[in-house]
């Protein structure tokens, strides 16, 4: 992409109504899913019915949004024909592009659907700029949605070698593997991220109040305690609390959210063509705050101002920032 | 979107008086709402699945009494009650009325409280979600619903309905109506 170009601000939805909240609050594109296994946040009482999505891509299409539909998880054996089936749906809804991550369903979609604009999910964990290459090459794929892993220089580095847009995370939850790769969630509830569509489902969580801490379990397996008045984290086995040898602590990763407001010049210089905030699972209020907060910061970026950071803390995970990879420290 | 850490608590004269209260009355008021909830916003329970048939306890911690909540489609129920006889539930939400209140209205975040330890789940997490998601899409203003009870009369009723929320709000500081938002076609 051109250096200078207008920073693309891509937000979450898991339902109408928070699509809604986040075309009114500024997005320029919304990312959803439907209500079933194709999609990597396939949670109780969130997502889309056929019917609804076409209804949001009209209502988006009438304020001038785009909406980008994630078909992210990776088909289950002898199931191909759902995927297949939702990419179809999408076409035929006008969707402004779906975001995969399966090979097989990037060539199904490819072929099958040569005038849809194909994303390649950060699900796919294509973090070099050959792999990047490959998938532009052989599918068409126009963007890129980069892994959480790489530093700014990385991603400035990748842009100078392939010919398609790339997106990053901004703002929101944190998954610190790289991406489609992690087995934890699977390993303590049987049930696979990428395929059935949630990390730690809620099936399996359990809280319980026990003299005054907060014990979160997934799977039957205590993951952490909180004491009263200390900030709860999300029930993922990544941000649990672990003892290995003579360390007992957050083995993998502390329980903050991502929030790279200050590094959006850096980013825009980096080649970065879109922006993405992270939340399909969480409310409206949420979206509508955090999408209003990003689309000023860019504004402000764009004219020239500095931008303000900081100011959605109270709505993150541990209730505390990090700019993540993008300046790594890593333990 | 107000901070966490701004969520009033009723007023403890308030919640004293209530504890003398009889509950039967709110109970009448509270089975005819969610009557009224449910075949006005047909969606919850298609949003909701097969988690109509769970019991939930709507406990606002800083009130004398809770809420069981049974969304079935064909008969949704909300009753009050006192938590000592609460009687058995599939999952418990618990927070200041406030907070409550500002979910149903999409005022705040339901994991931002949870993070910041202002709501409390129990039970069935599975159920919780889906309720929490269910009633996010509705976007539902609680001093509308109450005017709606007034069947033919629900435009008269809506302006004394905000009149009535507002005033109780100043005194409570608990948010009856839905704050302002855009409402694009
Ligand atoms: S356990 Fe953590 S790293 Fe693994 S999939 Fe879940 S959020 Fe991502």
């Amino acid at each position: 992409m051109t250096v200078g170009q207008a920073l693309e601000l891509v937000c979450p939805a898991g339902t109408p109504a928070a699509l809604r909240a986040a075309v009114e609050a500024g997005a320029h594109a919304v990312y959803c899913g439907f209500n079933d296994e194709t999609n990597a946040r396939n949670f109780p009482g969130l997502n889309f019915s056929r019917e609804e999505m076409a209804e949001a891509i009209a209502f988006a299409h009438r304020h001038g949004a785009k909406v980008l539909v994630a078909l992210n998880t990776f088909p289950r054996a002898g199931a191909f024909s759902q995927w297949s089936a939702a990419v179809d749906d999408c076409a035929r809804f006008g969707a402004d592009a779906v975001i995969l991550a399966d090979l097989g369903l990037l060539e199904d979609a490819s072929r099958r659907h040569p005038g849809l604009r194909l994303h390649l999910s950060v699900q796919a964990a294509a973090a070099n700029a050959d792999a990047i290459n490959f998938y532009v090459r052989t599918f068409g794929v126009k963007r890129i949605v980069l892994p959480r892993v790489l530093t700014v220089q990385e991603i400035a580095a990748i842009n100078r070698e392939i010919e398609a847009e790339t997106e990053v995370f901004i703002f929101g939850g944190l998954c610190v593997m790289a991406e489609g790769r992690c087995s934890l969630s699977s390993y303590a509830t049987g049930k696979s991220p990428n395929m059935n569509g949630a990390c730690s489902p809620a099936s399996h969580v359990e809280y319980r109040e026990e003299g005054g801490a907060l014990v979160s379990r997934l799977g039957g397996f205590a993951i952490h305690r909180v004491a009263a008045g200390q900030p709860a984290p999300y029930p993922t086995l990544c941000k649990g609390v672990f003892e290995a040898g003579d360390y007992k602590g957050h083995v993998f990763e502390d329980p903050v959210s991502l929030d790279a407001a200050a590094l959006i010049p850096q980013l825009a210089e980096a080649g970065v063509t879109a922006l993405k905030i992270e939340g399909r699972q969480r409310s409206r209020a949420y979206t509508e705050a955090v999408v209003r907060s990003f689309r000023r910061a860019l504004n402000d970026h764009a004219a020239g101002r500095p931008i303000a950071a900081g100011e959605l803390r109270a709505l993150t995970e541990g209730q505390q920032t990090t700019a993540g990879a993008y300046r790594k420290t890593w333990r | 979107m107000p901070s966490a850490n701004a969520i009033p608590f009723f007023p403890t004269a308030g919640a004293l008086a209530l504890r003398l209260a009889p509950l039967a009355p709110l109970s009448f008021a509270a089975a005819r709402l969610a009557r009224s909830l449910g075949r006005r916003h047909p969606a919850l329970f298609k949003r909701l699945g097969d988690q109509t048939g769970k019991t939930f306890l709507l406990d606002p911690t800083d009130l004398p009494f809770a809420f069981l909540l049974s969304p079935r489609p064909e008969a949704p129920g909300l009753k009050a009650v006192r938590r000592s006889s609460a009687g058995s539930w599939d999952a418990r939400i618990a927070g200041s009325l406030a907070a409550l209140i500002g979910l149903v209205h999409g005022a705040y975040d339901g994991d931002a409280l949870f993070f910041s330890r202002d709501l409390v789940i129990e039970g069935d997490t599975e159920a919780v979600l889906a309720l929490r998601n269910a009633i996010d899409n509705e976007e539902i203003d609680l001093a509308r619903e109450t005017a709606a009870l007034f069947g033919p009369f629900e435009s008269v009723a809506l302006r004394p309905a905000h009149g009535l929320a507002a005033l109780a709000a100043r005194w409570t500081g608990v948010a009856f109506k839905r704050p302002e938002r855009g409402t694009w076609e």
